[in-house]
């Protein structure tokens, strides 16, 4: 056990005078990338890896199949009904863009708030950030039913010399989620620039140093282009910000503007934030306990990094349960007869089993993170995010089904079911999504080389005391610093 | 690629170093030599190496305020042109041109021009796509982008001095000096 440092320092202290160290393993800046660099530059990857892969190409055939046959014969294919018209494409597409929230939140918004320990996860997050919005992109593309009018959401002339309408929350989403792809696509490939000038460097053949050398646009290191490039990271980050805040309280919108009771809320914005962070965390958390396993980053993502996330998660999973405890009590407290109903109906109708699963799986389980041994505890940390998924994608489904299915007319209440087609789509849009995520950790750097160097303690070029006490650093404990003197 | 191709015009002197921190004290010397086409070449922005070169500020900010307020107004031209002038049509008795409505769609379009004017204003400042740079031709060089640190002094600077400015880099602490020439084909 006392062989390597990463057992004999234990980075989740809570002692606030030690700040933590958060790389590991006494690396210099060769470990580093030869660590890093050497998962990509393997000549193949494990045989895991392929297995992998096939199954969830294979889901993604599935995905397309579902999207040629709901094409070639229309929407009726999914389980939509009357009062029912928004069923699974909505709840998908609200759950896929939730997820992305949390890279931009560890990329932007951590970024700003100098918190350090993001240098080790922001690439993974932010790379998951894209592909949950590709797959979130394709639900409400293909629900408009007449697919091949699609591109009458954007401001394109078209033959009926007809403009989109600007006044509505749906077109609204279509700016908002087409400027949020497009702006983590740039920030994410910004942050990228750098670790493909280092693959392109090492790399040992001419096909590998072309295509790194094409995308790193000749990157030198030259420090005058690091401070334009440290002010463009800054600038994107203060962008990416705001952006992020806005996707989804506009996707809220779709709802919030809305006359409809149980959606006709205030509170939407805010609570549909506080749960998009909530629910992208736990999938970053999904993917990233499995990855530092099976390609032994665990000095670079250690249980420090994981710990900060858990508590993230513990702090948006209850914001979230404020908020459902917040819209029963306006629903009681405002006085509004429809709304009470809806309420009411949503906790004891007839999908009841939907809400509860979302209360516990969202409010009850992460609160087991409250206690240090839970949330330090690589198994049940990963238990727990698979609740929160869960619990996240019942969510959608509850506010979208139970506020449409019994509305103001009894006469034309319903029960919606979804069809083989509806859950076959969706279980798809994992395997797509889980796709980009392989492609991802086989061809890209999965953790910021470059960024995280700027955290070791050797990083700083200050001398004396302020020696790995700079800006960026944490600091070196006094029983690592003993041990290296003895060796 | 192998061994350093000395046939091209001279491009520069080359100078490795192993730490940050040596590399800033040297840094700062080169800067109070005078000398005015040079640069330093990390794998990480080396915390308080503006300092130490001499950089001021960068333009990027006005890039980006531009492209933000160009995004703006043409969010807020576009819809007041597109649903209140060239296709008028009452819907939910909603005017036809009222601010509210139309804030989403600015602000996400400020934020997109914005983004986009960050994106490439840094692409442009730093004379970046280059797919040819004579220190890419370098063999040492290629460890800029991992573990080692360089000074390069370009030919064309006007104090540049081939065996007096290889002496200087010598002198810094630099544990090697190397010339980098632009390859022959050019």
């Amino acid at each position: 056990m006392k062989t390597a440092a990463s057992d004999v320092y234990d980075n989740t202290s809570d002692d606030p005078t030690r700040p933590p160290v958060l790389i590991l393993g006494d690396q210099d800046f060769t470990s580093v990338t030869d660590k890093i660099a050497g998962i990509v530059e393997r000549p193949s990857p494990p045989r895991a890896w392929y297995i992998a892969f096939a199954v969830t190409v294979s889901m993604t055939g599935v995905l397309f199949a579902m999207i040629l046959y709901l094409i070639l014969t229309g929407v009726g294919v999914w389980g939509l009904n009357n009062p029912v018209g928004w069923g699974w494409a909505i709840v998908n597409f609200v759950f896929w863009v939730g997820i992305g929230h949390a890279g931009t939140l560890i990329s932007a918004i951590l970024f700003l708030l100098r918190q350090k320990w993001r240098t080790s996860i922001n690439r993974f997050a932010e790379a998951m950030t894209i592909f949950a919005v590709i797959c979130a992109g394709i639900f409400p593309a293909i629900h408009v039913g007449r697919i091949w009018v699609v591109h009458w959401l954007f401001p394109i002339p078209n033959y009926q010399a007809m403009w989109p309408n600007f006044r509505s929350p749906l077109l609204w989403d279509v700016f908002a989620v087409g400027t949020y792809m497009l702006v983590s696509l740039l920030f994410w490939f910004t942050g990228m620039i750098p670790d493909l000038a280092t693959l392109r460097d090492r790399a040992t053949s001419k096909v590998r140093q072309m295509a790194y050398g094409f995308f790193a646009l000749g990157w030198r290191g030259s420090h005058r282009h690091w401070h334009r490039y440290e002010k463009a990271y800054l600038l994107l980050a203060g962008l990416a910000t705001p952006l992020v805040l806005s996707v989804h309280s506009v996707v809220s919108f779709d709802f919030a503007v809305a006359q409809i009771a149980g959606w006709h809320t205030t509170i939407f914005p805010p609570y549909f934030v506080a749960g998009a962070v909530f629910s992208g965390f736990a999938m970053v958390g999904t993917c990233l306990v499995p990855a530092r396993q099976w390609f032994g980053l665990k000095n670079f993502i250690t249980i420090y990094h994981l710990e900060n996330m858990n508590k993230i998660i513990l702090a948006t999973g209850s914001m979230v349960g404020l908020a459902y405890a917040t819209e029963f009590f306006i629903a009681w407290y405002g006085g509004n007869p429809n709304e009470a109903f809806v309420f009411v109906n949503r906790a004891f109708g007839p999908y009841a089993w939907a809400y509860w699963i979302m209360v516990s799986c969202n409010v009850l389980i992460p609160q087991l993170f409250w206690f240090k041994r839970l949330r330090t505890n690589v198994v049940v940390m990963w238990i727990i995010y698979i609740f929160v998924n869960i619990g996240m994608w019942f969510e959608r489904f509850v506010i979208t089904v139970t506020s449409l299915h019994r509305d103001f007319l009894p006469g034309s209440w319903g029960y919606y079911k979804p069809s083989i087609v509806d859950i076959l789509t969706f279980a798809g849009s994992f395997g797509l999504f889980f796709t980009l995520v392989l492609l991802f950790v086989r061809y890209l750097p999965m953790v910021a080389m470059a960024e995280v160097k700027t955290v070791m303690p050797i990083a700083d070029a200050h001398s004396g005391e302020r020696r790995a006490v700079g800006d960026y650093h944490g600091d070196i404990p006094q029983e690592i610093r003993d041990r290296r003197s003895h060796s | 690629m192998s061994t350093p191709d000395r046939t091209g015009v001279l491009y520069g002197l080359l100078a490795e170093f192993d730490d940050a921190t040596e590399l800033v004290a040297a840094v700062r010397k080169v800067r109070d030599a005078g000398y005015l086409k040079w640069d330093v070449h990390t794998p990480f922005p080396v915390h308080g190496m503006d300092d130490a070169m001499g950089i001021k500020g960068t333009q990027l900010p006005f890039f980006v305020l531009a492209g933000g307020l160009t995004g703006f107004a043409l969010a807020l031209l576009m819809q007041w042109w597109m649903n209140a002038v060239d296709y008028p049509f009452v819907i939910s008795g909603k005017p036809l041109f009222g601010l509210p409505a139309n804030i989403p769609v600015i602000f996400e379009l400020t934020v997109l021009f914005s983004a986009f004017a960050t994106f490439f204003g840094m692409w442009g400042l730093n004379g970046m796509p280059r797919l040819y740079h004579p220190l890419l031709t370098n063999e040492r060089f290629r460890r800029a982008t991992s573990d080692r640190f360089f000074i390069v002094i370009e030919a064309q600077d006007p104090r540049f001095d081939l065996p007096q400015t290889k002496q200087f880099l010598g002198s810094l602490g630099s544990g090697f000096v190397e010339e980098v020439h632009e390859s022959a084909e050019d």
